[in-house]
């Protein structure tokens, strides 16, 4: 049968090893895309949607495990409160038809420069449960995109879930596009405070090929925020721009140049530092 | 093209659309639900237009949730509730909320308005009290080309306001 639908992880990844070129199908929304062009021509598709236990959110004393399956208006449901910066994702990303469709790990998986979710996960130091009929890995998440559109995945394997660390924090997520929705990131940045640690970390995506953690500029971060009065100033904001623009890698496209990104990367993660130190709402407009 | 330009054919689909059940042979595995259910079903009020998810035009909802019908892979639907704007004629909220489409001024050529009223069904039932800027965000994948959007985002408030059939 050209068209698997498994319902349990167990007949998806049997699925898979019975063909392991076949195409896997999870929200479709980039894949169709595709598809619709007759740039992918379908000729055996193993599909997700079925496999509840993809979709579900486990909160662990360690952190949270996000199932794959999860749809970006899932985790704008599930994450407010636990993972707001992974909830502001998903509400920054296509349509109220997109998200009620796209997921967790297609959006993962696809390696994108364009892609919401792999700054925050990179910002949150996750990693990645791939899964095969033969057994499982984890990943971290840095070592899972390798390049633009690839990852480490191999033919029979998928993306099962992400777990991410407990990290006690605000959290923000901001994207830069060309207008409110429906738009492909020009930059997005991803800003996590680390309040057990004293350290903020900072992720940049679609500035160039794959996402990128700034530690240069999440050391300087680290020293402006004043952690005991949960404050920051003014020069505290210019040292990290200037820190997050000589750091961040930038490419140029049709849609907007190199230097634009990495001026933009830098307002983005001073203005989301400075929410996140002075407990502005997520989510605000900034 | 490609050398393997046949298309495989998937087995018999079988789908639920407006309440009935329907068996579709012949169907190529890369066919959208979209293509399916203007193709195959003769549901043209369902439009195709950028078949990259961005317009709305495709708008139906399966299993109750608001989906651009491009990109469902048809042979993947055939467990789900599909609605098309079709399916929405007798439903009593629809047809308030059409009735205020219309008063308002919210239908200009209309090739926008079957997404737009699928959509707006949706926005309606899970956003009851929304207010206009959360109208126009859960509205906001449906693109409309005439009305420059406040027509359409009044007759969505007038509903919510209740008003909507005093005209």
């Amino acid at each position: 049968m050209a068209v698997a639908r498994p319902r349990s992880l167990i007949a998806a990844l049997d699925a898979l090893a019975d063909r392991p070129a076949a195409t896997v199908l999870g929200g479709g929304t980039d894949l169709m895309v595709e598809v619709n062009a007759g740039q992918r021509h379908l000729t055996d598709v193993v599909a997700l949607r079925r496999v509840d236990e993809l979709a579900t959110v486990e909160q662990h004393a360690g952190g949270l495990h996000l199932g794959a399956g999860l749809t970006w208006a899932g985790m704008e449901a599930a994450l407010a409160e636990h993972m707001p910066a992974l909830a502001a994702a998903g509400r920054s990303v296509g349509s109220r038809q997109i998200r009620n469709t796209g997921t967790l790990g297609g959006n993962l998986g696809s390696a994108s420069w364009k892609a919401s979710t792999p700054p925050v996960l990179y910002a949150l130091d996750a990693t990645i449960d791939v899964r095969s009929a033969g057994g499982r890995r984890d990943v971290p998440v840095e070592d899972f995109i390798v390049a633009e559109g690839r990852t480490t995945l191999a033919p029979g394997e998928l993306i099962a879930s992400v777990d991410v660390p407990a990290c006690r924090g605000p959290q923000r997520f901001l994207k830069l596009g060309n207008r409110s929705s429906v738009i492909s990131a020009v930059v997005a940045v991803a800003v996590v405070l680390d309040l057990d640690r004293r350290r903020v970390r900072v992720a940049v995506g679609s500035a160039a090929g794959v996402p990128q953690r700034l530690s240069a500029a999440e050391g300087v971060a680290s020293d402006v925020v004043d952690w005991d009065a949960g404050a920051i100033d003014d020069d505290g904001l210019r040292s990290v721009r200037r820190a997050v623009g000589s750091e961040c890698l930038a490419t140029s496209d049709h849609r907007a140049g190199a230097r634009f990104r990495r001026h933009a990367a830098s307002v983005l993660v001073a203005r989301g530092l400075a929410s996140a130190v002075t407990g502005g709402r997520p989510g605000a407009p900034l | 093209m490609s050398a393997d330009a046949h298309p495989q054919a998937s087995d018999e689909l079988e789908l639920r659309v407006n309440g009935v059940d329907h068996a579709i042979a012949d169907v190529p595995l890369s066919t959208s639900l979209l293509d399916l259910l203007r193709e195959h079903l003769d549901l043209r009020a369902t439009k195709d237009a950028c078949r990259q998810g961005r317009c709305g035009s495709c708008s139906v909802l399966m299993d109750g949730e608001l989906v651009a019908s491009c990109l469902v892979l048809a042979a993947d639907a055939v467990d789900a509730d599909i609605t098309t704007v079709e399916g929405l004629a007798d439903d009593p909220d629809s047809q308030t909320f059409r009735t205020a489409l219309l008063s308002a001024g919210g239908v200009q050529c209309g090739f926008c308005t079957p997404g737009i009223v699928v959509a707006a069904h949706a926005c309606l039932r899970d956003h009851a009290a929304a207010g206009e800027r959360e109208v126009r965000e859960e509205l906001s994948g449906n693109i409309c080309r005439c009305t420059g959007y406040g027509r359409i985002a009044a007759a969505v408030a007038q509903v919510i306001g209740g008003q909507a059939g005093d005209g």
